[in-house]
C-alpha cells in the first residue's frame, strides 16, 4: 500500500509540474463550456432581414411591425426593386428578404388571400430553415388575429408544448455534450499520454524491473485522474447551474455516480490506447482522432442520431458518450431516476468491464 | 561476504533475433557472485538485448538464463525484487528532484533511503548538494550517479549497468568506476557493459561481444596475452601519410592509429624494423621511430573482431 501511495504521489508531481497538462486539465473545460454556452448556439437572435414592399398598405405595415417587434429579427433595410434582392444577399449581412406582392392588403380582402415571398440565404441551411419557420409562425399568428371573429368551417388547432426545455435554450443541449467531451478528453487522453510517456522516456523499463505489479502501475496512473475528473465534472455542473441556469431536476447523487462510471469508462479507454502506442504523440493522435471525433459526431451531441443513416446509427451504439449523454439529459433535464436509466447505465458498465479486461490482457509485463 | 565460487548469473545458449537481425547467437557464460564482469563491444553488438533478457524484460528465442538462482522466465517476479537495473538511456523522472526520485524508488521497492543509506552514501554525498534540483537539469555525470543511487537503493544482489558511462566526462567516468569497485567489495555482483576499452581493464573478467557473438571471455590480464603477434608503436612526422605508408607496405598485417602512435603488426615472423624504416623514408616520412610495445585490450579486441 505504501508503494502504491508513493506511486500516486509521483503522478501528482508529474501533473502539477507540467504546465501543458495542467492547462488541458483545468483551462480547457472552462474555456469549452463558456464557448459552447455563449458563442456556439443554434438559436437565432436579431437576424438582419430586408423588406421589399410593393404594396405599402396598412396590412403590410402591421405585419412588418410585428416582425420587427420580435427579438428574432431586425429589419435592416427596405429595398425597392426585385433586382436589389440579389444585391443585398451578396453583401452578406442580410439573411432573409420578405417580398410583399403589389396590393397585398387589397387582395387579402377581395380575393381572400395574398402572397408574401420569404427568400432566405441558405448558405447555412439550418439558419435558413429556422428563419423561414419563425417568419411563418409570425405570419400565422397575424392571420389568426385577423380571423378572430370569423368562424372557419373546419379548423385544426395544434397546441405545441416544449417540455424539459420550454425556452428551447441551446445551452441545455450543449452542457451534457460538453461535459461528456471534457470528461472523455481529460480521462482518456491524459491517462494514455501519461502511460506512454513512461514508455517513451524509458522509465517504464525501470518500473517493470521493480516489484510493482502491472495492476498497481495502471491503477496508480488512473487514480489521480479519477480524482481530477471528478473536480472537473463538479466545476462544469456548478458553472452550468449558476451561469447558464441549466436545471438539475434529478438526483445530484445519481449524477455524481453516473459521472464517476463514465470517467472510469474513459480511463479504461485511455489505458487501452496506451497499450497500443509507444510515444506520447501517438497516444495523443489516437485519442484525438479515435475518440474525440466519434464522440462529437456520433454521440448525438450535435447531430441527432435518429436522423443518421442506419449504419451510423448502429455504430453510435458502441460510443460510450452516446449513453452518457442520454443519462445526463435524463437526470438534468427530465429529472428521472435510475429506474429509467438502468439500461444505459448497464451498457456503460458493461463497456467499462470489457475495456478494463481487454487492457489488462494487452498490458505487457515485458517490453515486447 | 565474498563468495567468489558461487555463480550469480548463468547464461546458456541464449539466442535472440528481431525480425531480420540476429541480436544474439548462442551466448553462454557465467558470472560469479561478487564479480565485476564487463561486457565489451561496439554499439549494436547485442549488449542491451542481453541485459533485457537477464532483467526479464525480453524473452530469449532459445536458451536459459538464471539470475541470483532464479530463472529469468519462470521466476521473473523474484528477479525483479532482487536486481538493480540501470538502462542505457537515462530513465529517471526528469521533472522530479534528486531527492524525490530517490524517495520514489526507495518506496516502490518497499524500503527507505535511511535503511540502505550506508550503501549509497559514497555516491549520494556527491549529489546531495543538488538534492532539490530536478533530475532533468543535472549534468551527465550527476545523472548517472543519481541513476546508480536509484538502482542501488533496495540493496540488490545483482546490479545491471547498461553503458553507464556513455556520454559522461572522463573525470566522472573514473569516479564512477571507483564507485563500482567499492560496491563490488560490498558483495554485489555487477554486470556492466561499455564500449570503452580502457574501462575493460578495471573489470575482474570481460567478455568481448560483437554481432551477437561472444569472441572471448577472460580476465583483462589474460586476454591481452591472447594477442598473437609482436606489436610495434610507429611514429612519424605526418600521421595520415604514416598510415597510408604502412598500409602500402607489402608485409603489413594490421595498422591501427592509437593515440600519437600507430599500432603495427607484420605478416612475417622475422620482422626487420630497419627495412620498414627504409620503406617509410622512401615514402617521404621523417622522424620515424619503431619500437615494440605491449598489446592493450583494444588491440586484442580489434584482432579478435577481424
Amino acid at each position: 500500500m505504501k508503494r502504491f501511495i508513493g506511486f500516486i504521489k509521483k503522478e501528482f508531481y508529474h501533473i502539477f509540474r507540467d504546465k501543458r497538462s495542467l492547462f488541458i486539465l483545468f483551462g480547457m473545460p472552462i474555456a469549452q463550456i463558456l464557448l459552447f454556452g455563449f458563442a456556439i448556439t443554434n438559436e437565432i437572435n436579431n437576424v438582419d432581414i430586408a423588406v421589399l414592399d410593393h404594396s405599402k398598405d396598412v396590412t403590410t405595415q402591421e405585419i412588418i411591425n410585428k416582425i420587427s417587434a420580435s427579438k428574432y429579427f431586425t429589419i435592416e433595410t427596405f429595398i425597392e426593386r426585385e433586382a436589389d434582392i440579389e444585391a443585398v444577399f451578396k453583401k452578406g449581412k442580410i439573411k432573409a428578404v420578405l417580398n410583399f406582392e403589389k396590393d397585398f392588403g387589397q387582395h387579402l380582402i377581395t380575393d381572400g388571400f395574398a402572397t408574401v415571398q420569404i427568400i432566405t440565404d441558405a448558405t447555412d441551411p439550418n439558419t435558413a430553415n429556422t428563419i423561414s419557420n419563425y417568419t411563418n409562425a409570425i405570419l400565422q399568428n397575424y392571420q389568426q388575429e385577423m380571423n378572430k371573429n370569423v368562424k372557419l368551417a373546419y379548423q385544426i388547432v395544434p397546441q405545441t408544448r416544449m417540455v424539459y426545455n420550454p425556452e428551447l435554450k441551446g445551452v441545455f443541449m450543449f452542457v451534457p455534450g460538453v461535459m461528456t467531451i471534457i470528461l472523455m478528453l481529460v480521462s482518456a487522453m491524459m491517462t494514455s499520454i501519461s502511460i506512454s510517456r513512461e514508455k517513451e522516456l524509458g522509465t517504464m523499463e525501470i518500473l517493470l524491473v521493480s516489484p510493482l505489479k502491472p495492476l498497481q502501475v495502471i491503477i496508480g496512473k488512473v487514480v489521480p485522474y479519477i480524482f481530477l475528473s471528478i473536480i472537473n465534472a463538479t466545476v462544469i455542473v456548478v458553472m452550468s447551474i449558476f451561469i447558464f441556469r441549466v436545471p438539475v431536476n434529478g438526483s445530484l447523487f445519481l449524477l455524481a455516480l453516473e459521472s464517476i462510471l463514465f470517467i472510469i469508462t474513459s480511463l479504461s479507454l485511455g489505458i487501452l490506447i496506451s497499450t497500443a502506442s509507444a510515444t506520447q504523440q501517438t497516444a495523443m493522435m489516437i485519442s484525438l482522432m479515435g475518440l474525440m471525433l466519434p464522440t462529437i459526431l456520433l454521440s448525438g451531441f450535435i447531430f441527432p442520431i435518429t436522423s443518421m443513416p442506419l449504419p451510423l446509427q448502429v455504430i453510435s451504439n458502441i460510443i460510450p458518450a452516446k449513453w452518457f449523454i442520454i443519462i445526463l439529459k435524463g437526470i438534468m433535464l427530465k429529472g428521472v431516476g435510475i429506474s429509467f436509466l438502468w439500461k444505459e447505465t448497464l451498457v456503460l458498465l458493461g463497456m467499462t468491464l470489457f475495456l478494463i479486461g481487454l487492457s489488462a490482457k494487452k498490458y505487457k509485463i515485458r517490453l515486447e | 561476504m565474498l563468495q567468489i565460487n558461487t555463480v550469480s548469473i548463468t547464461i546458456s545458449n541464449i539466442s535472440k533475433s528481431y525480425k531480420k537481425v540476429n541480436a544474439l547467437t548462442d551466448i553462454s557464460f557465467e558470472v560469479k557472485e561478487g564479480e565485476l564482469f564487463g561486457l565489451i563491444g561496439p554499439d549494436g553488438a547485442g549488449k542491451t538485448t542481453l541485459f533485457r533478457i537477464l532483467t526479464t524484460l525480453l524473452f530469449a528465442d532459445q536458451g536459459d538464463a538464471t539470475v541470483a538462482g532464479y530463472d529469468v522466465v519462470k521466476d521473473y517476479k523474484q528477479i525483479r525484487n532482487s536486481v538493480g537495473y540501470m538502462p542505457g538511456k537515462f530513465s529517471l523522472y526528469q521533472d522530479m528532484t534528486v531527492k524525490e526520485n530517490l524517495n520514489f524508488f526507495a518506496t516502490i521497492f518497499g524500503t527507505t533511503i535511511e535503511e540502505n543509506y550506508e550503501l549509497i552514501r559514497d555516491i549520494y554525498v556527491q549529489i546531495e548538494p543538488f538534492k532539490k534540483r530536478r533530475a532533468g537539469k543535472l549534468s551527465g555525470g550527476m545523472k548517472q550517479k543519481l541513476a546508480l543511487c536509484c538502482a542501488l537503493i533496495h540493496k540488490p544482489k545483482v546490479l545491471f549497468l547498461d553503458e553507464p558511462t556513455t556520454g559522461v566526462d572522463p573525470v566522472s567516468r573514473k569516479e564512477f568506476w571507483e564507485m563500482l569497485k567499492r560496491l563490488q567489495q560490498k558483495g554485489i555482483t555487477i554486470l556492466v557493459s561499455t564500449p570503452y576499452m580502457d574501462e575493460a581493464a578495471l573489470c575482474d573478467r570481460i567478455a568481448f561481444i560483437q554481432e551477437g557473438k561472444i569472441l572471448e571471455i577472460d580476465t583483462p590480464q589474460a586476454i591481452v596475452k591472447h594477442y598473437p603477434k609482436p606489436l610495434y608503436n610507429v611514429k612519424a612526422n605526418n600521421m595520415y601519410a604514416l598510415i597510408q605508408g604502412l598500409k602500402a607496405y607489402e608485409h603489413h598485417y594490421s595498422v591501427y592509429p592509437f593515440g600519437e602512435f600507430v599500432h603495427y603488426t607484420d605478416k612475417r615472423t622475422d620482422f626487420d624494423s630497419s627495412d620498414l624504416n627504409a620503406f617509410l623514408e622512401s615514402q617521404g616520412l621523417k622522424d620515424i621511430t619503431i619500437e615494440p610495445t605491449a598489446p592493450t585490450i583494444e588491440d586484442t579486441f580489434m584482432e579478435l573482431a577481424k
